[in-house]
């Protein structure tokens, strides 16, 4: 996708730069599918130097399986948090977890990080710039060893297989 | 007219949990013990509370109006992307200044670590990569 020349170099990018375009204004007239045209072709030159390479989606399947398994997973964290916030009886074990990570890419890192953002009780809070390991906050820890092998299960593992192998 | 009630009743619990979810998630920010535990809420409590109060919106229009509406879809989607990002910034900003955390926090990152001897300054653990 970097390395063509032409002035179209992320066509996703625009397709979808485009429907949210038409989403936003709440139209379909001529004039705004011209104009969310000529913005979907102008923005990703313009943020082009920001961009790294995607990967790209090797099983778009597992993915829909990923992306709905999240949307479940926020769903879930949101009440246990909450439960955590208002229970007064609580014991909070916060915990600085240190997540050896297993994928490589930037783009699926920061996917990852997202992810674990997201979902439950937890925050990636620093990425080692050597890019090996995930500094994350938890609010509530029983066991590390469990919450790395879970977030490894649960998310690393669907991610790499998504986009990198 | 008996789905009108329910449909009322659906919006309106939607009304209500967006709501509570909320302000739990603006009382954690409040009343936690350190930076850290405070990031919890308005990353998580927060993000639910603002999409069960979308989903009630685009309901609530769907209803009235008589055809569906993705609009709120998009504050949803813009609100899933940029809060994990902002709370990764503030945590690393905190990490940065070395904020004060609570002492039963497990685990001692080296970002949060005092240097115990020597006076010269200790480089950065990232410096040096990409």
């Amino acid at each position: 996708m970097i390395q063509s020349r032409s002035w179209l170099r992320t066509p996703l990018l625009s397709i979808l730069l485009l429907i949210v375009w038409l989403l936003l204004v709440r139209s379909m007239a001529i004039g705004h599918i011209l104009l969310g045209g000529f913005l979907s072709i102008i923005i990703p030159l313009v943020t082009r130097r920001f961009w790294d390479v995607q990967p790209s989606v090797k099983k778009p399947w597992l993915l829909l399986r990923f992306v709905l398994r999240v949307l479940a997973d926020i769903i879930v964290a949101n009440l246990e948090v909450a439960w955590l916030i208002v229970n007064p009886w609580r014991r909070l074990k916060p915990a600085f977890v240190e997540y050896p990570l297993m994928l490589e890419e930037r783009f699926t890192i920061t996917l990852l990080a997202n992810t674990i953002s997201l979902t439950p009780g937890t925050v990636s809070a620093n990425l080692r710039m050597d890019g090996k390991t995930l500094l994350i906050h938890a609010l509530n820890v029983e066991d590390e060893e469990a919450l790395i092998e879970e977030i490894r299960e649960r998310y690393e593992r669907p991610l790499k297989e998504i986009y990198e192998c | 007219m008996t789905l009108y009630v329910i449909l009322e009743g659906v919006i309106a619990f939607f009304l209500v949990a967006g709501g509570i979810f909320a302000f739990i998630g603006s009382l954690g920010m409040a009343h936690l013990r350190d930076f850290y535990m405070r990031l919890h809420g308005p990353t998580k409590a927060t993000t639910l509370g603002i999409g069960c109060t979308l989903a009630a919106s685009m309901l609530y229009f769907w209803v009235t109006e008589g055809k569906p509406d993705i609009q709120e879809m998009l504050i949803t989607l813009f609100l899933f992307i940029t809060a994990p990002v902002s709370a990764h910034l503030l945590a690393k900003t905190g990490l940065h200044q070395q904020l004060k955390y609570v002492k039963k926090t497990s685990g001692s990152p080296h970002e949060l670590r005092r240097e115990e001897v020597g006076e010269k300054p200790v480089p950065h653990p990232d410096k040096g990569h990409g």
